[in-house]
């Protein structure tokens, strides 16, 4: 079958408009998850049919598509995704975020901090944030409801009475504007900060579980602490050995048998614009960053 | 030097193609055609179609060619191109009293009007392995005594006449489309048997031996299990009345299962029921223990906190699609999380550490 | 009326037209008060060019629309049934409630969602002639400090906002553009 065949951004119009009815919803009511009859697409749920529906919903012929997958643009779901719809949309694609109309992410936030006019579409595998706490949905759904998050809180205090810390590094969870409790997709906390007060415009999507929920530029996202353990944003305490950046999250990789290791940015098109600029690293070679 | 990984586009072309070539394997065999997996491997044929929610046997065989006979990877197939077919619209209710037969049997009456048919089953053979087939054997033709009668009553009907059988509130309501909305609970039975009839053969089976052996218990007896042939029909507004669109086989179960009573109800047989596309027969008897157990609140029974009478444990964890995509989705990379996974483990040991020596040295 | 103006006034290209006035709606939801340009619809009056590429956009047969007095008409129904293949319902059955602010009252009549689920809400399309005279300063979800927008009323909007996350959503149409208020913005009167 032609790509010609399939509609554009491959959903039909029907299943278009109900995601996107959903995804009004989720802008109205920040946090909540709104429940959407995903369908079933032709890659495997868990691998971002959530994020690819949500964007199929968004995309406009005028759009300019970035698809990252761990910060890097050339991960290979990542460029399987970009890939249909280049085939499915013929939108145009980037790597650079800052030319980027749509960006469909997995665990990351670009470094680069977004503007108006984008939309940052996350891929989400439980949308849950109290999952683990509470296997049933009809139980979560109810401790939303009611406002119920003392359970988080007690786990959240048990990590710190048996390890001192909240021992919680990715998919930290969030309360929005003083209402709902979030999960902000498995990102490292370290890019929790850029949740809120984000010019652009966050959509989460979870096509397995059948949910889509959306933060509005500017909301109020609060990692959820306590005034002796505030939050803490980490990431490993060195600089990228390519560009040299000493903010962006960094991807630890293992060079030869001795185990020795190099650090470099997560976010490919953040460190390659930065080598483009003559930031060097520690490993750089010379000349190479001309 | 580390250099970042490019590239991927072409190492996932590259892979794909590998992987076509697999799927041929050696060229100086022949190569098996669609017809022939339609034909020769129909029960895997009827598997796909079942939990594909599509009766289409070309497409099933096609897909299933295609997985390299990954049965859970030619479901996905099917589904994935389901999604995109138009909807007409919806046929009429099946009427499988009309069902033309080739298998009929009941465990709960010797005999009953229409006859017990034996059809084409494993049963009573004797599980060794024939190696006449590997040598080309060709199988001898069926004996086709003369055509049972093609229509036959439930069985379950005579039970029903005696009013022994629990009475259903049978509507004329359009059930929910668990393809079309999100699942959610409380999920009434139309929502749960449609779950249960796409969902993995094997998870339905271990949850119908889970309530066998106890967990749950329900006592079944399989009053009838029929395989056959049933007429699908639509209704066309212009015309003003239905006319046949095809058919389409079908395999359902009923059980019977004891129950003591309640409040309101005095003690009377109840059902479990189970209808799956094709000759799938373990499934359709799985799928009515598992009904029936699901069940219990509605039938006034006592949750005894068994996984089958779990409706929400059940349904959400049925449908091997979506199992299969997340379990496998932790083969893509995750090393952003790792890493901060990394980080903290550090950042914990470091502390404990200190504090241990701090401890050694007070 | 004419047949022909019931059968015309769609999307020219559905899908590519469909996505741009999703693209309106969403930005406008996501940025409250912030008027948007939204076109390709020509709906008979008095429905506006830009209620009616709402339509377009987000009903169907599964969205019920409530019709306020003034937009009840027969070339309107025909129009939204021809289109959209949404059923005209009561207020309190509707998806989306399509009216002047005065036909609309009492917005009390419109769902507001359950606890458990809020999105199971109405969505209203005010008519307006014009969003010129301001009249409230928003705050909330979508607005950096503030923005400033005109409504037809404040305190029905205050009462919405108190309710969160129970409540209806609103886009406000006049000829071609739309904004929209969600429930989460926090409203007072200039």
């Amino acid at each position: 079958m032609t790509e010609q065949s399939y509609n554009f951004a491959y959903l039909d119009e029907a299943t278009k408009r109900m995601i996107r009815r959903a995804l009004l919803k989720g802008l109205a009511i920040p946090g909540y998850q709104v429940p959407f009859a995903s369908r079933e697409m032709p890659m495997p749920y868990g691998w971002g049919t959530g994020g690819v529906q949500v964007t199929a919903a968004c995309l406009i012929p005028e759009d300019t598509l970035k698809v990252i997958d761990q910060g890097a643009d050339d991960t290979t779901n990542a460029v399987s995704i970009r890939k249909f719809f280049e085939r499915t949309a013929q939108v145009r694609t980037t790597e650079t975020t800052t030319e980027a109309t749509v960006i469909q992410t997995r665990h990351r936030i670009p470094e680069v901090p977004l503007a108006e006019g984008q939309i940052l579409v996350y891929q989400v595998p439980i949308p849950e944030p109290l999952r683990f706490l509470e296997p049933r949905e009809s139980e979560t759904r109810r401790m939303h409801a009611l406002e119920e998050y003392g359970l988080m809180h007690v786990k959240l205090y048990e990590d710190i009475a048996r390890h001192g810390a909240i021992a919680t590094s990715y998919a930290y969870p969030v309360k929005v504007e003083g209402r709902y409790v979030m999960d902000p997709s498995p990102i490292p906390k370290f890019d929790n900060p850029k949740l809120g007060g984000n010019a652009a415009i966050q959509l989460f999507g979870a096509g397995r579980e059948q949910r889509i929920y959306a933060l509005p530029p500017y909301t109020q996202v609060v990692s959820l602490d306590f005034e002796d353990h505030p939050f803490e944003p980490s990431k490993a305490e060195h600089a990228c050995d390519l560009c040299g950046s000493e903010v962006s999250y960094l991807d630890e990789v293992i060079v030869d048998d001795q185990g020795n290791r190099m650090f470099v940015c997560s976010d490919t098109n953040y460190c390659t614009t930065r080598q483009g600029e003559g930031h060097t690293g520690r490993l750089s070679q010379k000349g190479e960053a001309a | 030097m580390y250099v970042a990984t490019k590239g991927g586009e072409r190492a996932i072309d590259a892979a794909h193609r590998w992987l076509g070539d697999e799927r041929r394997g050696d060229r100086t065999i022949a190569e098996l055609d669609v017809a022939q997996i339609r034909e020769q491997l129909g029960l895997a044929v009827n598997r796909v179609m079942a939990e594909g929610s599509l009766f289409d046997p070309d497409l099933a065989a096609l897909a299933i060619k295609q997985s390299r006979g990954d049965l859970i990877e030619a479901v996905f197939l099917i589904r994935a191109y389901r999604t995109t077919l138009p909807r007409f619209g919806s046929s009429l209710p099946v009427e499988t009293k009309r069902m033309h037969m080739i298998r009929r049997i009941s465990a709960t009456f010797k005999d009953a009007p229409g006859g017990q048919i034996l059809g084409p089953t494993f049963d009573y053979t004797h599980r060794l392995l024939d190696f006449k087939l590997m040598a080309d054997g060709e199988a001898p033709e069926a004996l086709r005594s003369e055509a049972p009668s093609a229509f036959a009553p439930h069985i379950l009907q005579l039970l029903d006449d005696d009013g022994l059988m629990e009475q259903l509130d049978v509507n004329d309501d359009t059930p929910p489309d668990l393809t079309r909305e999100p699942l959610e609970m409380p999920a009434a039975r139309p929502l749960r048997l449609q779950a249960l009839a796409r969902g993995d053969e094997g998870f339905v089976l271990s949850m119908a031996y889970s309530t066998q052996r106890g967990y749950g218990r329900t006592h079944a007896f399989v009053g009838e299990l029929r395989i056959g042939t049933c007429a699908v029909e639509m209704e066309i507004p212009e015309l003003g009345f239905s006319v046949e669109i095809g058919e389409i086989e079908l395999t359902e179960c009923e059980t019977v299962n004891q129950f003591t009573g309640s409040k309101s109800e005095p003690p009377q047989f109840t059902r479990g029921y189970g209808l799956v596309m094709g000759q799938s027969e373990r499934k359709a008897i799985s799928m009515s223990l598992v009904d029936r157990a699901l069940r219990w609140e509605e039938l006034g029974e006592e949750n005894v906190g068994a996984p089958a009478q779990d409706a929400e444990f059940v349904l959400y964890h049925c449908d091997n699609i979506q199992a299969t995509g997340f379990l496998e989705h932790i083969k893509l990379p995750h090393y952003v999380d790792f890493q901060s996974e990394l980080e903290l483990i550090r950042k914990l040991r470091r502390e404990a550490l200190q504090a241990q020596v701090k401890e050694a040295a007070e | 009326m004419f047949e022909a103006e019931i059968l015309s006034g769609g999307f020219a290209d559905p899908a590519h037209d469909r996505a741009r006035a999703f693209r309106a709606c969403l930005e406008a939801m996501a940025r409250p008060g912030r008027v948007q340009t939204i076109t390709g619809a020509i709906p008979p009056a008095p429905l506006s060019a830009a209620a009616g590429a709402v339509l377009l956009t987000l009903a169907d047969e599964t969205t019920p629309i409530f019709l306020g007095r003034g937009h009840d008409t027969e070339a309107v129904r025909k129009w939204i049934a021809f289109h959209c293949a949404a059923p005209i319902v009561a207020a309190e059955d509707a998806t989306f409630a399509v009216g002047i602010w005065e036909d609309l009252r009492p917005v009390s009549q419109f769902a507001v969602g359950t606890a458990e689920y809020p999105d199971r809400s109405a969505s209203l399309i005010v008519e307006c002639d014009d969003f010129d005279r301001h009249t409230v300063r928003l705050s909330g979800p979508g607005i950096e400090t503030s923005q400033t927008a005109f409504l037809p009323e404040t305190d029905a909007f205050v009462q919405n906002a108190a309710m969160f996350p129970l409540g209806f959503d609103s886009y406000f149409a006049a000829r071609n553009e739309i904004f929209a208020l969600p429930r989460s913005t926090k409203v007072e009167a200039l």
